[in-house]
């Protein structure tokens, strides 16, 4: 490999980096929105029951 | 403004000084006589090293507020931060081997107490994780973790300081008593560089302290709702 090469590794591997971490956060932030649903559907079926 | 509301603001501040950082750093900065184009790594490899202690201390900061105050929400900050450490003390290794394979020849130097510190302190910060999900949640967790993360902040110095210690080694030596060993060109873009990846580093911990926190209120919602 050449130097530049070795440059480019470098930065595009902190890219990743913070690529992965905004796909973990995305799929955290995903599985927050499907249990707040579920919350919601709990607290109207409750609210339904009387 | 509250402070969630100023995340987003923080986001594109981050997003802006990130990419000002790497127009620098790859662009502006003069090419290093000694090492050439693979000195460029150096303008986001010593900055995430600095990252990397800068979450690890605040970790520790966070862990000695909570065995002196008290308080649930220092765990969270405490662990959030340790959590940082991790990611960006990960990435100091991989950008750091990455500089050395091309630089020396090796992809890693065992001679050098520099990069063995670093790795030991990070192999600490890792355990942290397997301490804390072996114990049950609660104020006795806390506290032990808390006692763990202050531990490891006395690696810090050791590590931050051990290329000046030690003799043996081949890692260079930038910053001395006479200041940064660099143009004026070159330590502007590193000073760009550093403030860009500390905000990316602020910027990800607010984040995930946002999620971790709705994390436990959506916990406590579903316990009061069942």
């Amino acid at each position: 490999m050449s130097q530049g090469q070795y440059v480019a590794l470098a930065y595009g591997v902190v890219f990743v980096f913070v690529l992965l971490w905004v796909a973990i956060i995305a799929a955290k932030l995903a599985r927050l929105e499907r249990e707040t649903g579920e919350l919601v559907e709990l607290a109207r079926s409750r609210r339904a029951d009387g | 403004m509250s402070s969630r509301n100023s995340l987003p603001l923080l986001a594109f501040a981050t997003a802006g000084l990130l990419g000002l950082a790497v127009v620098l750093a790859l662009l502006v900065a003069p090419e290093d006589a000694d090492q050439g184009i693979s000195q460029r790594i150096f303008y986001f490899h010593v900055p995430i090293a600095l990252t990397a202690y800068a979450c690890f201390g605040l970790g520790a900061f966070k862990a000695l507020r909570l065995l002196v105050v008290g308080g649930e929400r220092r765990d969270l900050e405490s662990y959030t931060w340790i959590h940082q450490g991790t990611i960006f003390g990960a990435l100091t290794l991989i950008t750091g081997s990455i500089w050395a394979k091309a630089s020396w020849g090796v992809w890693w130097s065992w001679g050098s107490n520099q990069l063995v510190l670093f790795l030991v302190l990070f192999l600490f910060y890792c355990a942290y994780f397997m301490l804390r999900f072996s114990i049950e949640e609660g104020s006795r967790r806390e506290r032990i973790c808390a006692v763990y993360a202050l531990f490891g902040v006395a690696l810090i110095p050791v590590s931050f300081f051990a290329i000046r210690l030690a003799s043996d080694f081949i890692h260079p030596t930038v910053f001395t008593s006479n200041g940064p060993q660099m143009t004026g060109t070159m330590f502007g873009a590193f000073l760009v560089c550093w403030a860009a990846i500390t905000l990316l580093a602020y910027l990800m911990y607010r984040v995930e302290l946002v999620g971790k926190r709705t994390d436990a209120n959506l916990r406590e919602l579903r316990e009061a709702l069942s």
